[in-house]
């Protein structure tokens, strides 16, 4: 059995793939703090700058996917899944002039996925 | 008196170097309002060739504008300030149609904010000195300060106006050109600003420029053509743009938000005077501005002796929040500012209930009558949980408070600075001790004590930790738009003796 930190909806693959086809190679990293903050942002692969304060959570149709080390340590009891919602989001995240905007949705991981992942 | 949505016209250009132009290649997008989704007007989509054109003004007037008194460009602030002033009940409709904020809240706290935020940097440019020292009896050092020249200012959508002012002012202030990008959900009041202002100010002094971060934003922050870039937004944009900023060796100021803890001791319940009234509301201020504050009060730390009796009047206090159509003056919070923050809101609340938070009361969307139906309510939500939960942890950005207990002075103090951010916090204690000591243990740049939300000019605002740099709401933020010239004078006849 193989364990996923990350899923991506189908709508939101849709338009990852349209996005990456304008863009080239594309990262997600998940955003913190005020207004579009706790959103992930989808950026140019060579425009944002990662290192080993990052931490690679996985990949959703081949697009890596991190956030910051300390933020993960809040975040890593559960599960995400890059969703799709409308709306004019604010921040350099590729999606926005289509109008559309990536969110996550979370839930726990399961007994199973929490001893593979954060083993006690 | 009452309220409704201005009248806008069809489409706004950009206001670069004294007029409004459109954009190059001629394309728009739909500026919709949150209140009930209908459209307001079309903004200009800016591209590179937009944004070079608004850089180019900018530098062009920098020599001039930079050189001009201080007494003519206190004087340009003070007449802004009068003409938002005038205009008070336009400009809050403005926001409130762009924003979905209550009209109480802009009427009372956002315009009047703005206009003395004008005023305040009006007066303290005719009071500063720069300084002389003599360094011995023939050395004197003099330091004067400079505007920096053409500075970039990327702003939010939770203020739109007041957080333009909080940028705008300082930065005219102190001699500087500027290139304003208004967020795309609110780009409105900055625009109406430009059209009523703007002849008050040399051509290309002030340009301001709509379009989305990845197309204008990040042209504008990456331009080495601009001497510094100010943002307030979140933290991954935020260190892309100091990444920008760092190829060209420039400044930046940063505001990123936070998660503020509001922190009432057992004291506050010894009475039950006008000062326990005072520290509810102190505790429901999470709901003001729909929670859409960098410094909304979104951790409720209460004492465990008190927490039942205090809660209790928490939750009443928050269950009385009238809302409803935010132009009406009695209703007291509004629309979130989105439609993908009111989604946002709603996935947290989910992840609070599975990670086991008791929903104290709300817990989902609010559905209002008529055309509100198609705007975007929360119902103010508390949340009973503990700090590691990531309901506690992440900037929800929305009326959700998350509330948890402590045993002691050294437990709040773990908790309370248990966060990635430190923006701003809250204590409530009729002990005086606990008044000074406990502010100064938390890590955060704006602690309020016995008091939220309060925002006067001179008291400097900004971030410790992840909620980033730069104190703005002060004098002291002049000099983030200023550099610091030092004329070193000899008064000494004799060579040195080296050569």
């Amino acid at each position: 059995m193989t364990f996923k930190r990350v899923d991506i909806t189908k709508e939101a693959a849709a338009l990852l793939e349209e996005l990456k086809a304008e863009h080239g190679e594309v990262i997600f990293h998940q955003s913190g703090g005020c207004c579009d903050g706790s959103s992930p942002m989808l950026l140019p692969k060579e425009d944002f700058y990662l290192d080993d304060n990052d931490i690679h959570l996985g990949e959703v149709e081949n697009v890596p996917f991190y956030m910051s080390h300390d933020q993960f340590e809040y975040w890593k009891h559960t599960h995400l899944t890059v969703d799709i919602t409308p709306g004019r989001g604010a921040s350099f995240s590729l999606e926005i002039p289509k109008g559309k905007r990536f969110i996550i949705r979370s839930r726990m991981l399961t007994k199973e996925e929490q001893e593979h992942f954060n083993p006690s | 008196m009452s309220y409704s949505k201005p009248k806008f016209q069809e489409k706004y250009g950009n206001y670069i170097n004294g007029a409004f132009v459109d954009p190059i290649d001629g394309e728009y997008f739909d500026n919709h309002s949150p209140v009930d989704n209908s459209l307001i007007a079309k903004f200009p989509r800016s591209k590179e060739a937009d944004v070079k054109n608004a850089i180019a003004a900018a530098n062009a007037a920098k020599e001039e504008w930079g050189n001009t008194s201080v007494t003519e460009r206190s004087a340009i602030l003070n007449k802004i300030a009068d003409i938002l002033e005038e205009n008070l009940e336009e400009f809050a409709q403005i926001e409130t149609s762009d924003n979905g904020k209550a009209i109480r809240e802009t009427l009372n706290a956002d315009l009047p904010l703005a206009v003395d935020h004008f005023r305040y940097f009006a007066s303290v440019i005719r009071a500063e000195e720069g300084s002389a020292s003599e360094l011995n009896k023939n050395t004197l050092s003099l330091i004067i300060q400079e505007p920096l020249g053409v500075v970039a200012q990327i702003i939010p959508w939770n203020f739109p106006l007041l957080m333009m002012a909080w940028k705008v002012a300082p930065a005219l202030a102190a001699g500087n050109c500027i290139i304003l990008k208004p967020a795309e959900q609110t780009p409105a009041s900055a625009t109406i600003f430009a059209e009523k202002v703007g002849h008050l100010l040399p051509k290309g002094v002030l340009n301001v420029i709509h379009g989305f971060g990845p197309e204008a934003g990040k042209p504008l922050a990456s331009s080495p053509d601009v001497d510094k870039v100010a943002f307030t937004g979140e933290t991954t944009t935020g260190q892309l743009i100091m990444q920008y900023a760092s190829k060209n060796l420039h400044p930046v100021t940063m505001e990123l938000g936070g998660k503020s803890p509001n922190v009432f001791f057992s004291s506050i319940m010894d009475h039950d005077d006008e000062f326990l009234d005072k520290c509810i509301e102190g505790a429901v201020l999470f709901a003001l501005n729909q929670g859409e504050v960098c410094t909304c009060p979104s951790r409720l730390l209460i004492q465990e002796d008190i927490y039942e009796a205090f809660i209790e009047k928490v939750i009443a206090r928050t269950k009385a929040i009238k809302m409803g159509d935010p132009f009406s003056p009695d209703t007291m919070m509004g629309a979130q500012a989105s439609s993908d923050q009111h989604e946002k809101i709603l996935s947290y609340i989910n992840i609070g209930k599975e990670e086991g938070a008791e929903v104290l009361c709300g817990g989902g969307a609010a559905k209002l009558d008529g055309d509100l139906g198609n705007g975007f309510y929360i119902e103010p939500t508390i949340l009973k949980g503990h700090n590691k939960m990531r309901v506690f942890q992440e900037e929800i950005f929305g009326p959700v408070l998350a509330v948890c207990t402590f045993k002691d002075e050294a437990e709040a103090l773990e908790i309370a600075n248990d966060t990635l951010y430190g923006l701003g916090a809250g204590v409530w204690t009729r002990d005086a001790h606990q008044l000074y000591q406990i502010p100064r243990a938390i890590k955060a740049g704006r602690v309020w004590v016995n008091c939220y939300h309060d925002y006067p000019a001179h008291a400097p605002f900004g971030g410790y930790k992840k909620s980033g740099f730069g104190r703005e709401n002060h004098l002291m933020m002049l000099n983030h738009y200023r550099q610091a010239k030092n004329m070193l004078i000899s008064y000494d006849k004799n060579k040195l003796g080296f050569f």
